[in-house]
């Protein structure tokens, strides 16, 4: 460790400030979702959740300080090693994990435990940023965009084995920053274009509309341009396709485990069955807009105190914010995200080298995608998946390894001036 | 075009985030049903009803109280039973009760408590108290059922049962809830609003499992309930029941009536039933029992039933004669009975004469006398102004339309006016002797035996009365009670006509009741037989005393009875000496009425 390489005076403070910000709020939040006004016990106490997250923000700030005094290059070198470590760890995961709800997540001895999952994030961060950061990569290039979805798609394939789906969408995050880096626009309206075709197919009851509708879109694009047979027979096939593809997706949806079925159901149809598989939505729902403008005040809500929200400490602890802090309380934590997303953006582009900005971006894609997609599934605009609420959501692995992620891009941000500019 | 990436990416953020805030501000901010739902989610409203009313008698003897039964209530994830055999013997039930019950409180939900055993009595409950500790799970809770403990005044209290569907409906300051109890009839329904106190209400929290979490908001919305508030009774409990011991199995109505107040004294229904068979578990049961039996004893005689009021009526006929000017105590008519039947006297007679032999052509000249006064040349037309103009003085008596004695269906009896002999008869068809039967208490005229106790008070005060009530005191404060009955109803007779009547009664209870005649104290009285054309007449008797100072106005009405001498008049007389001696000094006329056989 050489002494030039702690620069105290350089880091961003915002976003330490943002980030401790979040961390406390969300340790309040916890404390007042397991709180019972009959046995009140202290925030502290050990027993109950919030003194157990006590622990767990104790050593993700000494994780801070490991990463903080590391040797800056550290990470960039041994960043392919890490990923291989923790493709090794998915790898065994099923082996020796736990199994807990038929899922194998984590592995460890006795009640230490990870999620090698919520590792392997910033691992493949570091990784997709080693591989991209040669000037010569170019994500318009076939081959290119071959590799870095190779490096993408390998912890996705092991951690759907296990299976954990949530945790896997998460990867798919990362096609924000191949957008920064350059993946043609194309992909994205194509990939977009399909989702909105697969959403209709799923909302809307009757596939025949749907299927008539691109017959007409079809019909329209090929009279308006030049009617040659190359270009008929291009649309025609573009068309039939997607209507081949509108029939597949019942299929598909089918073919899903029963519980992941009825999260997609439960969103296209809010008020489906509401004691049973819309239970978590319509109760989360209920939470928070029970809250108003101001919210009950702290450690008032009735709702998340008395269990009617499942997993409210965990993947729904937005619910506990929203009931007792109201719309104003979700404003506050709302526009603390999207500071501190705007700040690892703007961090982001002030890097020096294609490494740190590349591992920048995959900080905002992956912060982004939980934020945005743990908040939309709270208030039902998305299917309830378990992912977590970065700094929020109770839980080691949660905490560290967001900690971790953000905390190596602070790391680099800090030391930018030393390094070499090496932009491609 | 790669530099803007940058920008489209910040723009996406900001997108999403403004997506997230716009939805949260609709379900947070805009749309509040979700606080509706979280309320009805965890919030439970627990009502906490109060102790209803005691109701007392004159004298502060209990007439009416609360008798708590015990429920024993079971929490089934707690309960452990031990040694089961143990158990089912010092709680009396059988094994299969046990697995029955419990399981069907296990089906319910194993958190939430629910009834596992009905209705211990407190006797029972002092006996299992202490081993109660011994079974977790398990608490008792406390409800109240009413309770008669001498089983008496079964109409004129009432009954108390679960709201009707309408009663709610009309309930639009909406406190009552469904499956509260109300009063239903008497006293307890009259005085519901001072009886039933107040409901409480306390709002508890609820987790999802229905689990008790304590008083929401430290109670601060909460509400204590306030006990009824108990009500003295004008009656008096020993005479009451003396009178329905002397009523049992026959039919007809007593009543008794403090003539200076207007307080009812006694008030009897025969036949009658135990109020205690419409309190508790047993009450529809006991309800369809009571309501299909041909003897009516649900039927409210004293205020529901109408007869004739006979003879008894000339008396008034004399006082209005006296007060018009129109008959002196020295008018004389002779007994003509080819006017109207009458039986063996003297005649001619003067008023004095006519009362004490009631006789029926005497009033029969003297009512046409009143009615047909020359008004108009036209003798249908005068017929129908001396009507009207008598009809309200009798009107003033008290009778033709309910009193309004402090229990609901009283009826009102009718004195007719011009208006149904021309509905029967046609406008100017009918002249006095279309009407003459009114002149001695017969025709078109009804009462109720409770106006006919009234009467004797008017009688008996010489010219006013006040509204026959059965409220004494509410709270312990007699000025509670309602104004009405303060008020004091003259009925247009100058204090002096009173005397005459008086001293006839006095004297006509010598020829036509003498058995009703009391040593040392003066009974005025008037025997009245009222005509029953489906069978045997109905003996009446109404009087007041002492003469001198009277303390009690009664009637009798015993149905089938035949002569007023003999079932009314003996009746009144033993519930005069048993009101204002406290015993009876004539056991021979007490057996006569137990034996009840009065035609022969």
């Amino acid at each position: 460790m050489r002494e030039s390489d702690i620069h105290i005076n350089r880091v961003d403070w915002i976003t330490v400030v943002i980030y401790f910000a979040l961390v406390m709020i969300g340790w309040f939040n916890i404390y007042a979702a397991v709180y019972d006004g009959q046995a009140e016990k202290s925030i502290f106490d050990f027993s109950i959740n919030s003194g157990k997250q006590l622990v767990w923000i104790g050593t993700a700030i000494m994780l801070i300080i490991i990463i903080m005094v590391a040797d800056s290059r550290f990470f960039e070198n041994l960043s392919l090693y890490i990923y291989l470590v923790f493709l090794v760890l998915l790898i065994i995961t099923p082996f020796v994990g736990k199994e807990v709800n038929g899922q194998i997540l984590s592995i460890g001895v006795g009640d230490f435990r990870i999620q090698p999952g919520e590792f392997a994030k910033f691992a493949t961060g570091l990784a997709l940023a080693k591989v991209m950061e040669r000037p010569t990569f170019d994500l318009s290039k076939k081959n290119y965009q071959a590799i870095a979805f190779g490096v993408l798609m390998a912890p996705v394939i092991l951690i759907l084995l296990q299976p954990d789906t949530g945790t896997a969408m998460v990867y798919f995050s990362l096609l924000l920053m191949f957008y920064r880096e350059g993946l043609p626009a194309g992909y994205y309206i194509l990939g977009f274009g399909l989702i909105a075709i697969v959403l209709l197919a799923l909302g809307i009851e009757n596939n025949l509309y749907l299927a008539a509708a691109i017959v007409v879109v079809t019909l329209i694009l090929i009279f308006l341009g030049k009617r040659t047979w190359q270009r008929i027979l291009a649309f025609s096939a573009i068309g039939l396709g997607l209507i081949a593809l509108i029939y597949s997706i019942d299929f598909v949806v089918g073919k899903l485990p029963e519980h992941q079925q009825n999260r997609i159901m439960v969103l296209f149809n809010p008020n489906l069955d509401p004691l049973g598989v819309g239970w978590n939505v319509t109760q989360s729902k209920i939470a928070i807009g029970s809250g108003g403008l101001l919210g009950k005040g702290y450690l008032e809500g009735t709702q998340t105190k008395f269990d009617f929200v499942p997993e409210q400490h965990t993947d729904f602890i937005f619910c506990t914010l929203g009931e007792e802090f109201g719309w104003v309380g979700s404003l506050v934590v709302i526009a603390l995200f999207v500071g501190l997303l705007y700040r690892l953006v703007f961090m982001a582009e002030r890097q020096k080298t294609r490494f740190s900005r590349i591992y920048g971006y995959c900080v905002v894609s992956i912060l982004l995608f939980h934020f945005m997609i743990n908040i939309a599934m709270t208030i039902g605009l998305f299917p309830v998946v378990g992912i977590p609420l970065p700094f929020f959501s109770y839980g080691g692995s949660s905490l560290w390894s967001f900690t971790v992620l953000l905390f190596i891009f602070v790391k680099m941000d800090s030391s930018r001036a030393t390094q070499l500019g090496r932009l491609g | 075009m790669k530099d803007q990436r940058p920008v489209v990416i910040l723009i996406f953020i900001f997108l999403v985030s403004i997506i997230l805030l716009t939805k949260l501000f609709m379900i947070q901010v805009v749309d509040d049903s979700f606080m509706k739902r979280a309320e009805s989610n965890a919030i439970q409203r627990i009502v906490d009803h109060p102790y209803r009313g005691l109701i007392y008698d004159r004298n502060g003897k209990l007439l009416v109280f609360n008798n708590p039964i015990f429920d024993v209530m079971i929490v089934p994830k707690e309960f452990k039973v031990g040694d089961t055999t143990r158990f089912c013997e010092l709680f009396k039930i059988s094994k299969e009760q046990l697995i029955e019950s419990y399981t069907a409180a296990r089906k319910y939900s194993s958190v939430k408590p629910s009834t596992l055993i009905k209705q211990f009595s407190t006797k029972d409950f002092a006996r299992i108290q202490d081993f109660l500790v011994d079974y977790p799970g398990l608490f008792i809770t406390t409800r109240s059922v009413r309770s008669y403990p001498n089983a008496t005044a079964a109409h004129a209290l009432g009954y108390i049962g679960e709201i009707s569907a309408g009663q709610l409906e009309r309930d639009t300051l909406k406190y009552y809830a469904q499956g509260d109890y109300v009063g239903l009839s008497g006293l307890e329904r009259y005085y519901e609003n001072d009886l039933r106190g107040r409901k409480g209400v306390k709002y508890k929290m609820v987790n999802v499992r229905g689990v008790d979490k304590g008083p929401f908001k430290d109670g601060e919305y909460d509400t204590a309930s306030v006990a009824g508030k108990n009500i003295t009774s004008t009656l008096d409990m020993d005479l009451q029941l003396y009178g329905e011991m002397l009523m049992a199995g026959k039919t007809g109505s007593v009543v008794a009536i403090e003539p200076k107040t207007g307080e009812i004294l006694a008030m009897i229904s025969a036949p009658f039933y135990n109020p205690n068979e419409l309190t508790g578990a047993d009450f529809s049961k006991n309800y369809r029992k009571l309501n299909g039996d041909p003897s009516k004893p649900l039927f409210n005689r004293p205020i529901m039933a109408m007869y004739p009021p006979g003879s008894i009526f000339k008396i008034v006929q004399s006082l209005i004669g006296l007060q018009e000017g129109i008959l002196t105590p020295n008018t004389t008519f002779a007994c003509n009975r080819s006017l109207v039947a009458c039986h063996n006297h003297p005649s001619p007679v003067n008023l004095f004469g006519a009362i004490r032999n009631s006789c029926n052509p005497y009033y029969h000249q003297a009512f046409r006398m009143i009615i047909n006064q020359e008004v108009s040349s036209n003798t249908f037309k005068d017929t129908e102004i001396g009507l009207n103009a008598w009809r309200e003085k009798v009107l003033k008596f008290g009778l033709g339309s309910s009193l309004g004695v402090d229990m609901s269906n009283e009826k009102g009896g009718s004195i007719p006016s011009s208006k149904l002999y021309d509905r029967v008869y046609g406008e100017g068809h009918w002249k006095y002797s279309t009407i003459y039967s009114l002149s001695i208490g017969q025709g078109e005229l009804l009462v109720t035996p409770l106006q006919m106790a009234n009467l004797s008070a008017v009688f008996a005060n010489k010219g006013y009365y006040y509204t026959p009530h059965l409220i004494k005191e509410v709270d312990g404060d007699p000025t509670l009670i309602p104004a009405k009955y303060q008020i004091k109803h003259e009925v247009g007779i100058d204090a002096h006509h009173f005397d005459l009547i008086q001293d006839a009664m006095a004297e006509a209870i010598y020829g036509t009741a003498a058995r009703a005649v009391l040593k040392d104290i003066t009974i005025a009285g008037k025997t009245g037989t009222a005509q029953n054309p489906h069978g045997e007449d109905h003996s009446v008797f109404f009087a007041f005393a002492p003469k001198e100072d009277p303390k009690i106005a009664i009637a009798v009405y015993v149905e089938n009875a035949g002569w007023g001498g003999r079932a009314a008049a003996s009746t009144a007389s033993l519930m005069i000496e048993k009101y204002l001696r406290g015993s009876i000094t004539r056991p021979a006329l007490e057996e006569y009425v137990l034996a009840g056989n009065f035609i022969y």
